[in-house]
């Protein structure tokens, strides 16, 4: 293992997993507070016609993918704000037509076949250096965003009506979560795939709500619990030879097990 | 002087009539009760008064002004307190929403803002809670951190939506004498449909049903001398003659 560390893309790897983890402790917290997890996920599905437009026209396919987690992103802040009892509707709506669009315009790309099964299960092990760049940014900005505007944040995910009696502008906030979701999930899916990713954005956050007791603390120890989940994982399926987003979820999983275990025990 | 002044007021919903001119006046030091049965409209007017819905027509003034204007006066006490309480957030930190953010600080809080929340923390009694997560107090202890939070912005009117609801006897007494003693700075509104508790603290009673009644306390229980147990549906059906009225 020590001399797979000098390879480049065990390195990117590892910087992508660390990344990703971080976004998804932040964001993971919001989407949880904000009972957004199923609206994520729906968001994540829907990328994949934004993966299948990027192959089509042969650009960047985190550019694509983005594209088409931000229009479904901004399409259910919409729908929430001004129809919320048909929600589930349209994330499922979106879900599936997201992944249509995808799977068509994959169809019609002449002689190329991209690998369907990466991007629903993921591929750490085939980040580039600009995927690296791109994460960084945009973890970066989520941090300060949510840094900056915490309170408002906070006010919002807690108690909305109470927010809006604030002068604070509810609408603004809530698709400002959504959006940041949206981008999280992106990059997410390089890691664990569209498929995996509502795992990463919920198990480490439901063991660090029982550690936490404020919104910051909550992010924070996702944040690392999610790091130590993905790094685990990358080590075991490199090992191993497994599919990296798979083992990411298991060990987040069999982790969360043996603190519901612990737990259970410590209570008696 | 007077605080709020409703007149003629009117509101309908999808075309359906939920309040019919509606006239109302709350001076300042007043402990108004506002009764009435469920889909009465006791809530709807709650949200004309907080400018969350607009009425149809006649107008509200709050301390001379719009709703709109006046919000950073009135403290609300929403009805469901009970909700979200696995969120993990500090009670301090609920208490400080209050605040109406003007000069903020880029992180965090200011110094003034945490000691004024504690300040009304431990008007309410619930001080040494400060840092204990929500989730973890009983329905009583929640909604003294919820009068605080309203308190925060140093309101005119102290306006409670159902304060009692969900919580049991002992506790819905000490709630109503918190009121009763920060009704001698603040004007209280509250709407409940707990009689008998809140025509113990009330001056002023307001009965909804479509329809305002209006009862000043002293008159009405007049009206039944000694007698202590009171009924509550007599005292229902007496509230909302028309005869009863000032």
């Amino acid at each position: 293992m020590i001399e797979a560390l000098s390879y480049d893309f065990i390195q990117n790897a590892i910087y992508a997993g660390i990344l990703v983890s971080i976004a998804s402790g932040i964001i993971g917290s919001l989407v949880v507070v904000n009972r957004m997890v199923f609206l994520s996920g729906g968001i994540a599905h829907t990328a994949y016609g934004g993966i299948g437009l990027a192959v089509y026209f042969g650009f960047p396919i985190f550019f694509g993918a983005s594209l088409f987690a931000v229009a479904a992103a901004l399409f259910m802040a919409y729908i929430t704000l001004h129809q919320r009892e048909r929600m589930d509707t349209f994330i499922g709506l979106i879900w599936a037509v997201g992944m249509a669009i995808g799977i068509i315009l994959i169809d019609l790309t002449p002689g190329y076949h991209v690998d369907l099964l990466s991007y629903l299960f993921g591929s750490i092990l085939a980040v580039s250096r600009e995927d690296i760049y791109y994460m960084a940014v945009l973890v970066v900005a989520i941090a300060l965003i949510v840094s900056l505007r915490y309170r408002d944040i906070l006010a919002v995910s807690y108690d909305s009506e109470y927010a809006a009696l604030r002068g604070i502008n509810v609408p603004f906030f809530y698709t400002l979560i959504l959006v940041m979701s949206a981008l999280t999930v992106v990059i997410a899916i390089k890691v664990v795939g569209l498929i995996l990713v509502i795992a990463l954005l919920t198990i480490p956050i439901y063991i660090s709500e029982k550690l936490s007791s404020s919104l910051g603390g909550m992010m924070l120890i996702s944040g690392i619990l999610s790091t130590f989940f993905t790094l685990i994982g990358l080590f075991l399926s490199y090992q191993y030879d497994l599919t990296s987003g798979a083992t990411i979820i298991m060990v987040s999983a069999l982790s969360l097990m043996l603190f519901l275990g612990a737990q259970k025990i410590a209570g008696r | 002087m007077s605080v709020l002044s409703i007149r003629h007021l009117n509101f309908t919903y999808q075309k359906e009539p939920v309040l019919e001119d509606i006239n109302l006046e709350v001076d300042a030091g007043d402990f108004l009760a506002i009764i009435g049965p469920n889909g009465g409209g006791k809530s709807t007017l709650l949200k004309n008064i907080l400018g969350i819905v607009t009425p149809s027509s006649g107008t509200i003034e709050v301390l001379g002004d719009t709703p709109e204007h006046r919000l950073s006066q009135i403290g609300y006490v929403p009805q469901n307190t009970n909700i979200n309480t696995d969120f993990p957030i500090k009670v301090i930190e609920v208490v400080m929403m209050g605040h109406v953010g003007h000069k903020r600080p880029l992180f965090g809080y200011r110094k003034e803002e945490k000691a004024c929340a504690m300040g009304v923390l431990a008007q309410v009694g619930m001080a040494e809670y400060a840092e204990v997560k929500i989730g973890s107090l009983s329905g009583g202890q929640r909604q003294r951190v919820m009068i605080a939070r309203a308190l925060c912005a140093h309101p005119k009117i102290l306006l409670l939506d159902e304060p009692t609801a969900s919580i049991d006897v002992t506790g819905q007494k000490q709630i109503y004498d918190l009121l009763k003693m920060l009704n001698e700075h603040i004007t209280v509104i509250v709407v409940s449909h707990d009689i008998s508790v809140t025509l113990g603290y009330a001056n002023k009673v307001a009965y909804i049903n479509k329809t305002l009644t209006f009862h000043n306390v002293d008159s009405t229980l007049h009206l039944h001398g000694g007698d202590e147990h009171f009924c509550e549906v007599e005292m229902l059906q007496m509230l909302s003659q028309k005869g009863g009225s000032q």
